[in-house]
């Protein structure tokens, strides 16, 4: 009798969390899976069905936006990197005492809201806004120059929004390495950039990898930043979901889309583990 | 009205109306209590309140009240300068006894929407006796539905008195059955002349390539739609499926061409005044309401080839706990005193027509009482046409399908 609560205990001590998963995860994600195979219409309801029909239409449909998202979360991902990079870097090894203080400065903007936050830059970047009127007045750049409206407009957009959820991870991480392991490299005569290069980047890889599923999933996801700062042909895929579900009532087109989605993020977050090994980044963690 | 002359900026009584509309109609970013309650899908709908097929019998059972609750707009109905109170509605209460709750709570149709159908499919009361829905697919919903009462036309004598043949037997509610007129708007074209450099008459300028990359159109489908079939010459009212696909050619055309800046729902007006757009579609009231900003620059204009117009219509529904109350509403807005003291506040296009010699011989404000958008003579209504009133859901899904990918393209 001992030995078998002491089986199974493990399980029993996870019930709660597993109770929790089935909740908020497994039943919507179940319920939306069933929406988007069911056949019905929003005034007469919804019946259970294996109607497939919603993902090929959705995929005939909408591939340019699904390749379009995936792009402008691949390529805002990246830049994000390369300036959070340093950020983090610096705060973990040069910070000294004002580490928090930084940290805290960093965070800043995210108290005001998302949305807010966006609007503010459509109207910093608008056509005759601060900084366009200001240069178009001193005949810097033609009168018909825009930003707002442009895919870059879109992907700046994500980037900001997404830089103090990838520094956060790299800090962690950076912040975590060993200092003896550093000067231990300089001692066998690693140049500073060998140093940064074979020893920093290897062992900060958790952080980037972390950084990378937190800033990714949500860029591609993302519609807000389309919304607000894009124009005719920077619709991302949550654009089109969005719109199905609210103004066009296509609850079973939204829920395949959105299942798609899904499905794209987990392959694509499987490759990016296969190539860099995610025994590597647990090595590096432990 | 193809060109309005622009009031003068200095008449108060006049700016009051212009800035005070109701929010924008257009689609907000809505919270995720809406969609929780969109997505109540399918089950038991249509149970006690629904079910009812006499409704002559009905009607007869009803016992006067002296309650009535009223969802509306934000901002549309006459309110004193301290926002108390609303003058309108205290004057019905003192001549009919029946006291109103007045209830500023749609923000746009698609949310409102998505709170009382729930509701109002599982049999239950929505607690509002009378609401105000724009003529779309969304009071199609309710209509096709049976969620709205039919109304008991001989308690209302005076729409048939009173009411100008705009609001008249619509096409979305033959014969006015169901549903009576708040107020009604154009969409037209606004512009900016200083960025435009010359004066604009013709649709054909939303698509003049010498404004490519400032042209302004509309995201929610219905109101594309109407502009590409207005530009070919089509009505959008009887217009059919055949037709959609032209008018989607056409606004796919200036899509590629680079012409359109970008789809916008109601923020389309602040691209406006900071310049980023020139010429675009545009609400009317929005731009009045911009010219009292400071933006005086800004014009209106309804194109020679027609526009559009909307209807936002008062209507009961099934449930209501005074229904006789909400007809003696209805009754007491389509005199010509009630609707001229509310348009003096609001605006819009008046229902009544007769309420314009009333504001300006009682209310003495010649403004708002000779503004063509306001009271338009006979001639500019027959330029306006209403949105296609669709018969069910398959037709209008094919509407969104063919106008939809140009939006998200």
């Amino acid at each position: 009798m001992r030995r078998l609560s002491r089986h199974f205990a493990p399980y029993l001590l996870s019930l709660p969390s597993w109770a929790y998963l089935t909740v908020f995860f497994v039943i919507p994600l179940g319920s939306m899976l069933g929406l988007a195979l069911a056949t019905g219409d929003p005034l007469d309801g919804y019946v259970a069905s294996d109607n497939f029909s919603e993902f090929s239409l959705g995929f005939s449909q909408y591939h340019a936006e699904f390749v379009r998202s995936f792009f402008y979360g691949a390529v805002s991902t990246v830049i994000t990197l390369v300036i959070a990079y340093p950020v983090a870097y610096w705060i973990a090894f040069y910070g000294g005492r004002n580490k928090s203080t930084y940290l805290f400065l960093l965070v800043l903007p995210f108290f005001v809201t998302f949305v807010i936050r966006v609007l503010a830059w459509e109207f910093i970047l608008s056509d005759e806004g601060f900084v366009l009127g200001t240069l178009k007045s001193l005949g810097l750049i033609p009168q018909t120059t825009h930003i707002l409206s442009t895919q870059w407009a879109v992907i700046g957009g994500l980037v900001y929004n997404s830089l103090a959820y990838y520094v956060m991870p790299l800090y962690v991480a950076l912040e975590k390495i060993d200092r003896r392991v550093v000067r231990a490299a300089n001692d066998l005569y690693a140049t500073p950039r060998v140093a940064f290069t074979r020893v920093i980047i290897p062992l900060s890889a958790p952080g980037i990898f972390a950084g990378f599923l937190l800033v990714f999933v949500t860029n591609v996801g993302d519609f807000v930043n389309a919304y607000i700062l894009g124009g005719p042909g920077t619709y991302m895929i949550g654009n089109v979901i969005q719109d199905s579900f609210f103004d066009n009532q296509d609850y079973p087109l939204a829920a395949a889309l959105s299942s798609m989605l899904m499905f794209l993020l987990m392959v694509a977050i499987f490759l990016y583990a296969k190539t860099f090994g995610t025994d590597t980044i647990q090595d590096y963690a432990a | 009205m193809s060109k309005t002359s622009l009031p003068d900026g200095q008449n108060l009584a006049f700016l009051r109306g212009l800035t005070q509309p109701r929010l924008s109609r257009g689609e907000f970013m809505r919270g995720a209590a809406a969609s929780l309650a969109a997505m109540a899908l399918g089950g038991a709908r249509q149970a006690d309140a629904a079910a009812v097929t006499d409704w002559n019998g009905w009607w007869e059972a009803q016992k006067p009240t002296n309650e009535f609750i009223f969802a509306n707009w934000p901002l549309y109905i006459d309110v004193t300068s301290d926002g108390k109170d609303h003058p309108s509605l205290d004057a019905f209460t003192k001549q009919t006894g029946i006291s109103v709750t007045y209830d500023e709570v749609i923000q746009d149709d698609p949310s409102f929407y998505a709170k009382v159908a729930p509701v109002l499919k599982s049999g239950q009361p929505t607690g509002y006796d009378m609401m105000v829905i724009t003529d779309g697919w969304y009071l199609t919903e309710l209509l096709l539905q049976k969620f709205l009462v039919p109304l008991w036309r001989e308690k209302v004598p005076n729409f048939d008195k009173n009411a100008g043949n705009s609001v008249k037997n619509p096409s979305y509610d033959p014969g006015n059955k169901h549903t009576m007129v708040w107020q009604s708007g154009l969409t037209g074209i606004g512009y900016n002349p200083k960025l435009t450099k010359r004066e604009i008459t013709s649709l054909e300028d939303l698509w003049d390539p010498a404004f490519a990359g400032h042209i302004g159109m509309f995201s929610d489908t219905n109101e594309l739609g109407s502009f590409g079939m207005l530009k070919l010459g089509i009505n959008p009212t009887t217009s059919t499926p055949a037709d959609w696909t032209k008018a989607a050619a056409v606004l796919r055309d200036q899509k590629d061409k680079k012409l359109v800046r970008q789809y916008y729902d109601q923020s389309y007006i602040n691209a406006l005044e900071n310049g980023d757009i020139w010429i675009t579609m545009a609400w009317s009231g929005d731009i009045y309401q911009a010219n009292s900003k400071g933006y005086k620059d800004l014009k209106f204009v309804v194109p020679k080839e027609g526009c559009s117009i909307w209807h936002d219509n008062m209507c009961i529904p099934v449930g209501a706990k005074n229904p006789l109350s909400a007809l003696a509403w209805m009754n007491y807005y389509y005199t010509p005193e009630a609707a001229g003291v509310i348009e003096d506040y609001v605006n819009y296009i008046c229902p009544v027509p007769a309420a314009k010699d009333y504001i300006l011989s009682v209310i003495k404000d010649p403004d708002v009482a000779n503004s063509p958008l306001v009271f338009p003579p006979e001639s500019e209504f027959a330029k306006t046409h209403e949105f296609r009133a669709f018969k069910n859901y398959a037709e209008y899904k094919a509407w969104v399908n063919t106008f939809s990918p140009i939006v998200q393209g």
